[in-house]
């Protein structure tokens, strides 16, 4: 057995022990000790029952804690030693912990980090590793969350739009460890897709893939940020390209648009182009535009100039951008490009350098470094 | 022993002569640059002497308390004239004389023209724990 079917087991065994009368920290901590256990011992000594040994082990983890917890206390265990019998409805129970981990009373980094851990299963050191802060640190703020949304029903429907923020969180934030974040984001949201009948879920998956789908592309050696326009378009994954489109399509065709169905139809849109002069860019604004009215985030204002710019020229871009905010990042890079299309080499050399000074990432600064040292080579009529 | 290895936008000394910004440099310079610090960080890696290594942004402010029951006064963004520092390393050295050596590595990251940009780098250590048997 291979760590992800382990890990896909997490949620459905915290339901079990929920039902049998844990409360949800408690069941939480207890099956998060049998799984470091499982992955010390099963690679040796695999069990025949992998979900079945999860669920005694993490069980007796549990009555331990609370044995200790009651003589610590002087008072009675609450909950039953011997389980009841009964009917286990794994699916409703995985769903709940979607919503009881991005709960909406939750600052986002602490949901993030508590639906990795309970809902994909992740150790606390692998979340750690993922996010490049110390374990402690990690263990601290997962065990607060926990405490935070202490006493709430685990029976009752959660908000779903936190759902999807803090699974796009965890795929846009693709930091370091041996966990691949986004995969793991698609994971989730690919099960989550499976609990639920919402569109914009379907949406948000539809949105990954195609994203996924650039990713040995977006990178050049040494780290080195490759911008859309010149990403080599032959190694994007047309399999994932395709699953996406499908289930954008689907989702679509249901007649309930959402923020991240029309994310997910531009990335379609972008995937369906052979380069960046073939693209609909039209079709393209006209996404942008639900999307605002969906959104109204300045940040799809400015995404929907880049849009404009190459829609109806660079002049037109640079009109777009006239109601965006000189404050959000990337705007200098925005306004940087949109100058140097429209052949003002100098305007957009001094753009590209306060984009660098801007910019949020190493990648990111390198990259508009390396423009702004393009354009100026390109004035001062070098060669490329 | 670990050492500082601190990275400047600016202040410090006054830079050797000729010094150009990144953007006035050609895009092949630039790129080889950036290619030597990253195999200075690799090179680190292996020899395993490497601790950490981070950049920061250029943008920020000083911040103090300013009373209870008050906001904390904010005096920034920074002023022209101040020392900024803009990222840093941290090594886990045998000695003083291998930071010093290392920071003088890191320096001659070529620059334009390919040469070495000759960049002034602070070296700090840091004060450690005290030991456990004192004295």
């Amino acid at each position: 057995m291979n760590e992800s079917l382990l890990r896909e087991l997490v949620p459905a065994v915290i339901g079990v022990l929920v039902r049998r009368g844990a409360d949800f920290a408690s069941a939480e901590d207890a099956v998060q000790e049998a799984l470091i256990r499982a992955l010390e011992t099963w690679p040796d000594d695999p069990p025949r029952e992998p979900k079945g040994w999860l669920v005694a082990v993490a069980w007796r983890k549990f009555l331990d804690a609370a044995r200790a917890e009651t003589s610590r206390r002087g008072r009675e265990v609450a909950v039953q030693v011997e389980p009841p019998a009964g009917p286990a409805p794994a699916t409703d129970d995985t769903l709940r912990l979607y919503f009881l981990c991005a709960h909406p009373t939750l600052p986002p980094a602490s949901a993030v980090a508590l639906t990795l851990r309970a809902v994909g299963g992740l150790t606390t050191r692998q979340i750690a590793a993922a996010y490049l802060v110390p374990e402690a640190t990690m263990a601290q703020r997962i065990s607060r969350a926990k405490r935070r949304i202490t006493g709430l029903p685990l029976d009752q429907a959660g908000d779903l739009g936190t759902v999807l923020r803090v699974l796009y969180l965890v795929f846009n934030e693709g930091y370091g460890g041996d966990v691949d974040l986004a995969a793991e984001a698609i994971r989730l949201t690919r099960q989550l897709v499976a609990l639920t009948a919402e569109p914009e879920v379907a949406g948000l998956l539809a949105l990954m893939l195609l994203h996924h789908a650039r990713r040995a592309s977006r990178t050049g050696p040494q780290g080195r940020l490759v911008p859309l326009r010149d990403q080599d378009r032959s190694r994007w994954d047309t399999g994932l390209i395709a699953e996406g489109v499908v289930i954008l399509q689907a989702a679509l065709a249901r007649d309930r648009l959402g923020e991240y169905q029309a994310q997910a139809a531009i990335a379609a849109l972008h995937a369906d182009a052979r380069t960046t002069a073939e693209t609909d860019w039209v079709q393209i604004v006209e996404w942008y535009d639900e999307l605002l009215q969906l959104t109204g985030s300045p940040v799809v204002r400015l995404n929907r100039a880049v849009a404009v710019g190459e829609a109806d020229g660079p002049r037109a871009g640079l009109a777009a951008l006239a109601d965006v905010s000189p404050d959000l990042p990337r705007y200098a890079a925005v306004t940087a490009y949109l100058h140097e299309r429209a052949g003002d080499l100098d305007r957009a050399g001094e753009l590209y350098v306060e984009a660098a000074r801007a910019a949020t990432s190493v990648p990111e600064r390198d990259h508009l470094t390396r423009e702004a040292a393009r354009v100026r080579q390109v004035q001062g009529g070098a060669p490329c | 022993m670990r050492y500082l290895l601190l990275k400047h936008y600016r202040g410090g000394p006054a830079p050797v002569e000729g010094w150009t910004t990144m953007d006035r440099w050609t895009p092949a310079e630039v790129d080889a640059h950036m290619r030597y610090m990253r195999d200075f960080a690799d090179r680190l890696q292996e020899s395993g002497e490497f601790v950490d290594g981070q950049a920061l942004a250029p943008e920020g402010t000083f911040v103090r308390y300013d009373g209870a029951g008050r906001p904390p006064v904010t005096d920034g963004p920074f002023a022209e004239t101040k020392d900024l520092i803009a990222g840093w390393f941290v090594i886990d050295v045998a000695s003083w004389d291998r930071a010093v050596q290392l920071a003088g590595e890191l320096s001659a990251a070529p620059g334009a023209g390919g040469k070495p940009i000759q960049e002034w780098l602070e070296v700090r250590p840091f004060l450690t724990e005290a030991p456990t048997v004192a004295g």
